[in-house]
């Protein structure tokens, strides 16, 4: 499991793709969805 | 009219279009967490380790898909602003403006998961390449197109202001896509067209293939949504 979080020791740049992109949509997903309830109110 | 040409413009109402909307965009989130979980499973559990890159590769499986939707997005963006000046349809700006902010998340996507990744390979996050910098320029396209039209308080004139810049701006989208074979680039040719084989394992590509098309169930999924609150705060 840890090997698989190591990534050959290329976390930094692996886990860094692939976290700020989860982010990224995570954040507009939340964003579009307040902006949506605001709308309808 | 036609009964089909009479069905298209029924649609092209943002009334008409706003219930539809509702209904299809569950159906395109649920789309996207499946495919996007079938991808990751594949990118990071079955496809294999790079002979040459180890495990460092497996950002092409955020980064290719995540720059072709950046490609994409501005050239289905500037069709329907094109539309929207065409024809005078209400839809197609809110559908442009839509796109916008979805197309810009993406190209800073591949701009961030590209520095990530050129770091280890190249020895450097960022160089002024042609690649690099006409994706850069296709960030500042997006984001000079969204606060053209915040800058506008009409929203009609908004539209048409927009619309121009887009259009102008599609321009860019050739130069990205052809820019690896134009110059002299240090980022790689294309891996995948149409005329030839994917130069790589199959698990790596139906990896790929699997993402993009969870992003652009996601991208369609947002943009429904975003479509229908600009169509109710404009109150149409």
């Amino acid at each position: 499991m840890s090997e698989f979080f190591a990534m050959g020791g290329y976390a930094w740049y692996v886990w860094g793709s692939y976290g700020v992109t989860f982010a990224c949509l995570a954040i507009e997903v939340v964003l579009v969805m307040k902006r949506s309830r605001e709308a309808k109110t | 009219m036609t009964a089909a040409g009479t069905r298209w413009f029924w649609y092209a109402s943002p009334q008409t279009f706003y219930p539809l909307a509702g209904k299809m965009a569950p159906a395109f989130a649920i789309a996207a967490v499946v495919l996007a979980a079938a991808g990751l499973w594949v990118g990071l559990f079955v496809a294999p380790t790079d002979a040459q890159q180890g495990e460092a590769y497996r950002i092409i499986f955020i980064h290719v898909p995540a720059a072709w939707m950046s490609m994409f997005i501005y050239v289905v963006m500037a069709g329907w602003a094109a539309l929207g000046l065409a024809f005078n349809t209400r839809l197609s700006g809110m559908m442009a403006s839509a796109l916008a902010p979805t197309g810009a998340l993406f190209t800073f996507i591949a701009l961030w998961t590209g520095s990530l990744w050129g770091k280890p390979t190249w020895g450097t996050y960022w160089v002024w390449d042609a690649r690099l910098t006409s994706e850069l320029i296709l960030l500042f396209l997006y984001l000079g197109f969204m606060a053209l039209q915040a800058a506008i308080d009409d929203p009609r004139r908004a539209d048409r202001a927009g619309a121009l810049l887009a259009i102008v701006g599609v321009i860019n989208v050739p130069i990205i896509y052809f820019s690896v074979k134009w110059w002299n680039t240090l980022h790689q040719g294309a891996s995948v067209s149409l005329k030839s084989a994917p130069t790589m394992a199959a698990t790596m590509f139906a990896g790929m293939i699997l993402m993009a098309l969870a992003f652009w169930m996601y991208a369609i999924a947002v943009t429904l949504v975003r479509v229908r609150c600009i169509i109710a705060e404009r109150g149409a």
